[in-house]
């Protein structure tokens, strides 16, 4: 077994368990923590239902960004539409027997990697040239886009031009999750591409990407609009006192 | 008199180019040892403030999701950078949402994020200095908490939040604002912001009663401490006295007296404010929410009425339940509390208010959203019933009434430019910029449809507009409460 097979077979088990674990130690944190005031921004939906369906238009047609800018909105948008259809696409890596659906999105997935990495230019070209976005912007805040271009970018490069054995690279991944390793071809462009993917996986649990778990825990997006129908109840209410660290309700 | 340009106001609202620091000198006066102690904090800056700084921080963190969550999401995506009235009004970036954000996030990724402690260059991160702590000072008193940013990002980050948890933690290591901080202090030994003592709140009251007597003939009550009465009405202080504060106080009287409603003011609550929201203190405004509980047990009242005031509104409508409830003592039959204008529109709606319209023809109205009922509460039963109330009351009144541009009103209303604590001449230059984009909105139907008149249900949105209106070469009496086109168009009669 090649030194690169056993390389890349730890770094995927040890990114995803920072992965996995770092994130869901940061959404136990968000729900551990209590929302001392009903803070919904309003007008706020009056009933649960209500609130349900506020954060789906949130998290599937971002409705408060298309508010908002409709450049930021349509780049943002398609950049994450797109990135959905890619990774859905790459599930027929890590399913032995491919489901139909997945296999009839393979083309748009294709597709979706083009647009994919357009909008990623979009959105950093508006970091730029933009005064007021290059403005809040920190090195990171470019070097982000510049690892999401690169993976897809990397993508691409693979499909199209410097071709790997993708039936070895799909016995690796397969292997990998019933703890049996299997050799990874070494192409360049592969071992590139894993690395990155790699490091967006390490990264996330201890970036801005945390706006994923983020958006579901925003008290202004997912309060019922109803504090004079029902108490809310929490340590302001219960105490005279500051909260004590940890408290809880 | 200012040492300030006032903005050009132009056809259509620009975004400004960028100029850093052109607001980095404008800070409030800074609190000292007599306003700090009545509401528990240092007299003056502690010794070791970084280290108290940063565990009050910690602190804030693990006890409000909301600022855990805004901490960690933000992807300075710029969907803000162009929505708050004091970057639109003054130029300067860190008035941009994200950017004031930035102050108290730089900080949190360097003590509180494993990449801020590893590469702090990397992520924007920074060591909490003596210069950090006064841009926090200066900025976070830029920023009015109305939450137009929030209406606006995708993850529904709320800026007021940050800034009111950042002025916690800057009363935390003893720099608080003196304006806030001495306001509060009076509420807690007299009783109302303006420390007006019990005679005279009487005597005032009892001036208002003689006042309406003469204009329409008939008695009109306007009572303090009665006991047994069935609404307790809490409004802020400045309808006592300021114009055009107090003729929407006569208003609210006119309508009690036509409706039959028994109702009472009390010397124990004589403020609707709650400043404790602008300072980010928990404990400051319960302290001070737990007055309206016990005026209304002591008093023995019904049901709990609020005046026209817009934060007050905030605190009364989404906090008071948390903070003083349960309030099971009080008639189940009304919401705890409601607002003036939740009161007379229901009575406008079973007919109960005789009114002439024409009464207010000498006016064409407009309607300025104040940003904490819009963005923070609501009125009736409906979601966005705080747009609709108000502008039905001001339909059922007068004849001409014109809406400012859709963007600049309802959820995308633009503060005053004096909300959140900012209501103080020491920072006179920022509000006066802050105003613009309003000012400009109102110029629009001022010429479209001879507007003459801005209609508001804020005492702090009252007080900002009689001083900055001149400014942008309107009259100060062009602004007027809500309840003073009702009382002024309602038909009295002498019978209850």
């Amino acid at each position: 077994m090649s030194f690169a097979t056993v390389f890349y077979a730890l770094l995927f088990y040890a990114a995803t368990a920072i992965f996995l674990i770092g994130v869901g130690l940061r959404i136990a944190r968000y729900a551990r923590t209590p929302a001392p005031l009903k803070i919904p921004t309003t007008p706020a939906p009056t009933t649960r239902s209500g609130v349900v369906l506020r954060m789906g238009t949130e998290v599937v047609f971002f409705h408060s960004l298309f508010k908002a800018n409709k450049w930021i909105w349509i780049l943002g948008w398609a950049f994450h539409l797109a990135l959905l259809l890619v990774v859905l696409r790459h599930l027929r890596y890590f399913i032995e027997n491919v489901p139909t659906w997945v296999a009839l999105i393979q083309p748009f997935g294709i597709y979706a990697g083009f647009a994919m990495v357009a909008a990623l230019f979009g959105l950093w070209a508006r970091r730029l040239f933009v005064e007021r976005i290059r403005y809040i912007s920190s090195p990171s805040d470019h070097l982000m886009l510049v690892l999401l271009i690169l993976i897809g970018a990397s993508g691409l490069a693979m499909k199209y031009i410097w071709h790997t054995d993708i039936t070895a690279v799909k016995l690796f991944f397969l292997g990998l999750m019933r703890f049996d390793i299997q050799p990874l071809p070494t192409d360049a462009m592969l071992l590139i591409h894993l690395s990155l993917v790699a490091a967006l996986m390490i990264i996330f649990p201890f970036s801005k990407l945390l706006h994923a778990p983020g958006v579901f825990f925003s008290p202004t997006r997912n309060q019922v609009d109803n504090p004079r129908e029902r108490r809310h109840v929490s340590w302001i209410a219960n105490s005279e006192k500051p909260a004590a660290s940890g408290s809880k309700q | 008199m200012a040492d300030f340009k006032t903005p050009e106001v132009k056809e259509y609202l620009e975004i400004p180019a960028l100029e850093a620091g052109v607001m980095s000198h404008s800070a409030p006066f800074v609190s000292k040892e007599q306003f700090q102690a009545p509401l528990g904090f240092p007299g003056e800056l502690v010794d070791n403030w970084q280290q108290v700084a940063i565990d009050k921080l910690g602190e804030l963190l693990e006890t409000n999701r909301g600022l855990q969550v805004f901490m960690d999401s933000c992807v300075k995506c710029g969907a803000c950078t162009d929505k708050c009235h004091y970057f639109l009004g003054t130029s300067d970036p860190r008035n941009m949402p994200v950017a004031r954000q930035d102050l108290l996030r730089g900080v949190y990724r360097r003590y509180y994020t494993l990449p801020g402690k590893l590469f702090p260059k990397l992520v924007g991160a920074m060591d909490l200095t003596e210069e950090v702590l006064d841009q926090w000072y200066s900025y976070f008193h830029q920023c009015s908490e109305c939450r137009r940013c929030s209406v606006f990002c995708p993850y529904g980050i709320d800026t007021a939040e940050v800034t009111m948890a950042t002025r916690e933690i800057m009363n935390a290591v003893g720099k608080g604002q003196k304006y806030s901080n001495e306001i509060i202090g009076k509420v807690f030994k007299i009783g109302n912001n303006l420390g007006l003592p019990e005679p005279a709140l009487r005597d005032t009251l009892e001036g208002l009663e003689e006042e309406v007597k003469m204009d329409t003939g008939v008695d009109v009550r306007y009572p303090l401490d009665e006991k047994g009465a069935e609404v307790l009405l809490v409004t802020p202080s400045a309808d006592f006295f300021a114009e055009p504060h107090v003729d929407g106080l006569i208003g609210y009287g006119k309508v009690f007296h036509q409706a039959g409603i028994s109702w009472t003011l009390s010397s124990h609550a004589s403020e609707a404010a709650n400043f404790g929201l602008f300072i980010g203190s928990p404990e400051n405004m319960k302290r001070i929410a737990m007055r309206i509980r016990e005026a209304a047990l002591d008093l023995g009242v019904k049901r709990i009425v609020f005046g026209e005031c817009g934060h007050a509104w905030r605190v009364a409508y989404s906090f008071l339940n948390t903070l003083a409830g349960p309030f099971d003592f009080l008639d189940p039959r009304y919401p705890v509390p409601q607002h003036i204008c939740e009161v007379t529109y229901d009575l406008i709606q079973r007919g109960a208010l005789t009114l002439d319209k024409s009464a207010n023809d000498h006016r064409r109205v407009t309607f300025h959203d104040s940003c904490n009922v819009a963005r923070a509460s609501r009125m009736g039963d409906m979601p966005g019933g705080q747009f609709v109330i108000p502008r039905e009351i001001l339909k059922a009144v007068c004849n001409h009434y014109y809406d400012m541009a859709p963007d600049t009103i309802g959820e995308s209303t633009f503060c005053c430019g004096g909300g959140g604590g900012l209501l103080t001449d020491d920072l006179m230059e920022l509000r006066v910029k802050g105003a613009l984009p309003r000012m400009q909105a109102l110029k629009h139907v001022v010429e479209e449809h001879g507007v003459n008149q801005l209609v508001a249900i804020c005492a702090i949105c009252k007080s900002q507009f009689s001083k900055v209106l001149p400014y942008y070469g309107f009259e100060m009496d062009q602004i007027v409460s809500l309840h003073q086109l009702v009382g002024d168009a309602l038909v009295m009669d002498s019978k209850q």
